[in-house]
């Protein structure tokens, strides 16, 4: 058994491609091995910001031959069909090819033999394959070349059994071909020439003493334990942020974590700024206190330890840092000279969209729309309500967000609280875009949910007015998200809200609808049972159609349910199949039966049941006591059960009779649909 | 041949890029003598790096940026600076080594310094043109912008060329440790009449500035606009692409003024680059049909 080593060195990869890269790497390789019917134990993937590495263990050193069958067409086809058979097998003649009956008749066969012979035959075409389909989500050519790589590719380690294997990537146009070979590099600076390697375990320790650690789980290991060690010497505490550590452990091939110091000018800056700054433009990690308040140090993983043990490195960053804070504090100062309510004006130069105007306009629409939803929520105060939907927008003109867009709202609501507005406007308006998605903090202040509320339902009201709505993976304003969004803060916080009276379009309650169903789903619930109360159509108080909702699953539950839904399912069958041979039958069997025709004892059971389910349904309705409702239902069940066993429908002779029981049927089908549509059940 | 002093100022370091690049077998040119953006907008750069011919050429572009102006008072943005530019096409495959090669003239001691490749795609929706590299960081600032562009004025190129990007300032105020960009020794401190970046240029930052954003004839930048778009659609006509191309260079830097004035709504000004754009494009196909039919 055998080893595959694969090497793909190049110029530096972006950070974010390279786990998906080498995962690609090793799917594309294994794929290929399969193919040749070549078995191996198993493959293990690397990547760093050079390399890619790919290392296959437990690889036979030839392969048998194999043989394959191919069924070809029926004995006496047309000339053309034989022609492609013989084609398509490599066969130059029927002559090569065998008659077999298949018992369907007389077939043509070829069997066709793969050549085995020595792996490392076999494993250039693989690799050459896996590369040239590697998807890249960006790539490009350079040089003279046309090949396409995420960046120049430079050299390629490809080994078998500790043996080069023969082969080379040619790049195109007058660039030389790139061989296969066993050379490779270390560290851009740590490392200097060219480095031999036998085979995977001595490539991993040649790279490490050439200063470059190969798996970034190794790397990310070494930077988050340094970096724990750092802030523990310092008496801070490290932020976690998984996904910095995996871009950070994506830059750096020689991993180094130091600690720099927050000059004390930027400390009253907002966190959330100082966090912001640090993360996305410098790839530092922050630190709190004990108390958990931002910590005036932070970590920056550097490629390399510096031949002065750092110093030159942290004084670097930390003047970098300086700069960008300045900036930042220059904005929290100058910002803060003009009120929120000034800059309204400047809000008017802004346009929201060509089709719907400036934000000043859609400021207006969600004041007015958070002043209607305010009605609906408990505790919210109108004026408080007013003030925060016309603030909520402020903070896009301000120098701060200009700088840091993704800090729009929070920003806002720091200058409304350094205006001492009160903390419910400030509140409200750093909540009014949340939540942004399925873990995201939820708005309960209610000031927050009216405006939060506000702004959702203005976008989507808003660009369904002018025909922009989400189609498959098309969701430009992120509609759908505004969409849970309104779901979640109702939902969550109890809010009677009556959507229709915000809507005007039919197809955006069913857009609605649809959202509930999937985010439903993700819960557990059964969709039929969502489809049942969305189908009464007129139910538009999503905590009402939950409870509903919830009632409902728990009746299908429970045996009487099932039963009691059997029941159902009879009489809606025999009413539309009677409704299909006769169009005019709806009208005629609508309202409740004549009692004077119930005849035998089971109808005139079923009737008397059904106005007690009537007479107890109403209130429970009103109540909004939907188990209640269901339970009424449950005494349905027997005198439904007795009547199909007795009573016959489609009575001969007598079209009075036959009406009165459709009748009959009709309504229990009604009386139960009141709660929800139970034809929607799926058995 | 002793290794070359470190420079001490900021012309010395304009001068140590332009002998390094010269030894890289670059040809030396000179700005390009009309207002533009950035240095991307030579034609040494946009126009060389269409068409089947091999390219190298260095030089530094004053470089106009309207509303970046400050009137002096921020320490680091000026609506003019400095690009410091190397264009080398077909890229070299040691391009990258050339190029920490230059750090190092400069006086960055990789030994020191933390040097690191961050991705950063490169895109010009003006010139229709965009490339994959990275921004180059030392010890976390970025000191350079490096491309391989893959498309110009909407055209996949023949030959990739590597495109190395100094912003000099922000790399001098690194250097020379200062904190503002006026405090800069433009030549050296014990030169005769010692001068810093203040003395050359706060001046002209502060009256550019109030240019810019207060005075700029906005009926006149319009008109010329209009004119250059004109005179250059008629020039590509005429098959001459190079004065076509200085008409769109004028269009552009007529667009980023009005910009600057705030005269141009967020809706018109996609349109007014989309135009641009357009006559980057027409630009860009008359040189190509030039240079295929020179090779």
């Amino acid at each position: 058994m055998a080893e595959l080593l694969l090497e793909l060195l190049s110029e530096e990869i972006p950070a974010r491609m390279q786990a998906r890269a080498s995962d690609d790497l090793k799917r594309l390789v294994c794929d290929g091995l399969k193919a040749a019917g070549l078995a191996f134990a198993g493959a293990r993937a690397f990547a760093t910001p050079r390399r890619l590495a790919l290392v296959v263990d437990g690889l036979a050193a030839a392969r048998e031959d194999v043989s394959e069958e191919k069924r070809g067409p029926r004995v006496g086809a047309p000339d053309q069909a034989i022609q492609g058979f013989l084609k398509a097998a490599g066969l130059s003649s029927l002559d090569q090819a065998e008659k077999r009956d298949t018992g369907k008749g007389e077939f043509w066969f070829a069997v066709v033999t793969k050549k085995g012979g020595p792996t490392a035959a076999a494993l250039p075409a693989i690799i050459d394959g896996a590369m040239k389909s590697l998807p890249w989500p960006k790539s490009m050519k350079w040089g003279s070349g046309t090949m396409q790589w995420v960046r120049p590719l430079q050299s390629i380690v490809a080994l078998f059994d500790g043996k080069v294997l023969v082969g080379e990537i040619a790049p195109g146009g007058a660039m030389k071909p790139i061989a296969f070979g066993d050379l490779t590099r270390g560290h851009r600076f740590l490392s200097k020439g060219e480095i031999r390697v036998t085979g995977f375990a001595d490539y991993a320790a040649k790279l490490k003493a050439a200063h470059v650690i190969v798996d970034a789980a190794d790397r990310k290991k070494i930077i988050l334990e340094g970096a724990e060690k750092l802030c523990a010497d310092a008496q801070v505490t490290l932020k976690a942020d998984d996904g910095l550590l995996d871009e950070v452990a994506g830059l750096v091939e020689w991993p180094v974590p130091m600690l720099g110091t927050i000059d004390a000018a930027f400390m009253d800056v907002p966190p959330e700024v100082l966090i912001v700054s640090m993360k996305t433009h410098q790839r530092y990690f922050a630190t709190t206190t004990a108390d958990g308040a931002l910590a005036n140090r932070f970590v920056v993983v550097a490629n390399t330890a510096g031949c002065d043990g750092g110093a030159a490195i942290v004084d670097g960053n930390e003047r970098v840092l300086r700069a960008r804070l300045s900036d930042a504090k220059f904005f929290w100062d100058q910002d803060r000279k003009v009120r929120l309510e000034d800059r309204l004006p400047a809000l008017k130069d802004i346009v929201f969209h060509a089709k719907l105007g400036t934000q000043a306009e859609r400021v207006g629409r969600i004041a007015k729309l958070a002043v209607e939803i305010a009605g609906h929520v408990p505790g919210a105060d109108l004026g408080l309500v007013e003030q925060a939907a016309l603030l909520c927008k402020a903070d896009l003109v301000t120098g701060m967000v200009g700088e840091f867009p993704e800090l729009q709202g929070i920003i806002g609501r720091y200058y409304a609280l350094s205006e001492e507005l009160p903390v419910s406007v400030a509140d409200a308006i750093g909540d009014h875009y949340t939540p942004a998605g399925p873990n995201d903090r939820c708005p309960s202040a209610p000031v927050s949910i009216a405006v939060a509320l506000a702004d959702k339902l203005d976008a989507l009201a808003s660009f369904w007015s002018i025909g922009e709505k989400p189609t498959g993976s098309r969701d430009p304003f992120a509609l759908r998200r505004a969409a849970l969004g309104i779901i979640r803060i109702v939902v969550e916080n109890r809010i009677r809200l009556p959507l229709q009276k915000f809507f005007k379009a039919e197809d955006l309650l069913a857009f609605f609808a649809e959202r509930l169903k999937v985010q439903m789903r993700e819960k557990g619930v059964r969709h039929d049972v969502v489809d049942a109360v969305l189908a009464l159509g007129h139910e538009d108080d999503l905590v009402r159609l939950l409870a509903r909702v919830e009632a409902l699953q728990v009746f299908l539950g429970s045996e009487a349910g099932r039963n009691l839904l059997t029941g159902y399912g009879r009489a809606a069958n025999i009413v539309r199949a009677e409704e299909k041979k006769d169009k005019a039958l709806a009208a005629k069997i609508a309202g409740t039966p004549d009692t004077a025709l119930l005849e035998q004892v089971e109808e005139k059971d079923v009737a008397l049941a059904l106005a007690d389910v009537e007479r107890g349904l109403a209130p429970a309705l009103a109540a909004e006591d939907f188990a209640g409702a269901m339970a009424a239902f449950a005494g349905l069940r027997g005198p439904i059960d007795a009547f199909f066993d007795k009573v016959t429908v489609n009575v001969a002779g007598s079209p009075e009779l036959r009406l009165n029981r459709l009748k009959l049927l009709n309504q229990i089908r009604a009386t139960m649909d009141a709660v929800a549509d139970f034809s929607k059940i799926e058995g | 041949m002793s290794a070359p002093a470190k420079p001490q100022c900021f012309q010395e370091l304009i001068l140590t890029l332009q002998n390094y690049w010269a030894d890289q077998g670059c040809v030396i040119l000179q700005p390009f003598d009309m207002e533009m953006g950035a240095g991307t907008f030579h034609t040494a750069t946009t126009l060389r790096a269409l068409g089947p011919k091999p390219w190298r050429a260095a030089y530094v572009q004053p470089s106009r940026r309207p509303s970046d102006g400050r009137y002096g008072e921020n320490p680091n943005r000026l609506q003019h600076y400095y690009q410091f530019q190397a264009i080398l096409k077909p890229s070299p495959p040691d391009i990258l080594d050339r190029y920490l090669g230059s750090l190092e003239a400069i006086g960055i001691d990789t030994a020191l310094h933390d040097i690191r490749l961050v991705e950063d795609d490169w895109e010009s929706p003006t010139l229709g043109a965009w490339g994959l590299g990275w921004e180059v960081w030392c010890d976390g600032m970025e000191i350079t912008q490096f491309t391989y562009f893959q498309q110009v004025g909407g055209i996949e190129v023949d030959l990739v060329a590597g495109e190395i990007t100094y912003g000099l300032e922000r790399l001098a105020m690194y250097l020379f440790d200062k904190k503002t960009v006026y405090e800069l020794p433009f030549n050296r401190v014990d030169s005769e009449v010692p001068l810093t970046y203040g003395d050359v240029f706060l001046q002209n930052e502060q009256e550019q500035s109030a240019y810019n954003f207060e005075h700029a004839d906005t009926e006149m930048l319009f008109r010329h606009f209009a004119d250059a778009e004109k005179e250059c659609a008629g020039l590509v006509g005429k098959k001459l692409p190079l004065p076509a191309y200085e008409q769109c260079i004028k269009a552009s830097h007529a667009f980023n003024l009005l910009d600057a004035r705030g005269v141009i709504s967020v809706t018109e000004r996609q349109s007014y680059i989309l135009r641009v754009r357009e006559l980057a494009k027409a630009c860009c196909e008359a040189w190509l049909v030039t240079q295929k039919k020179a090779a």
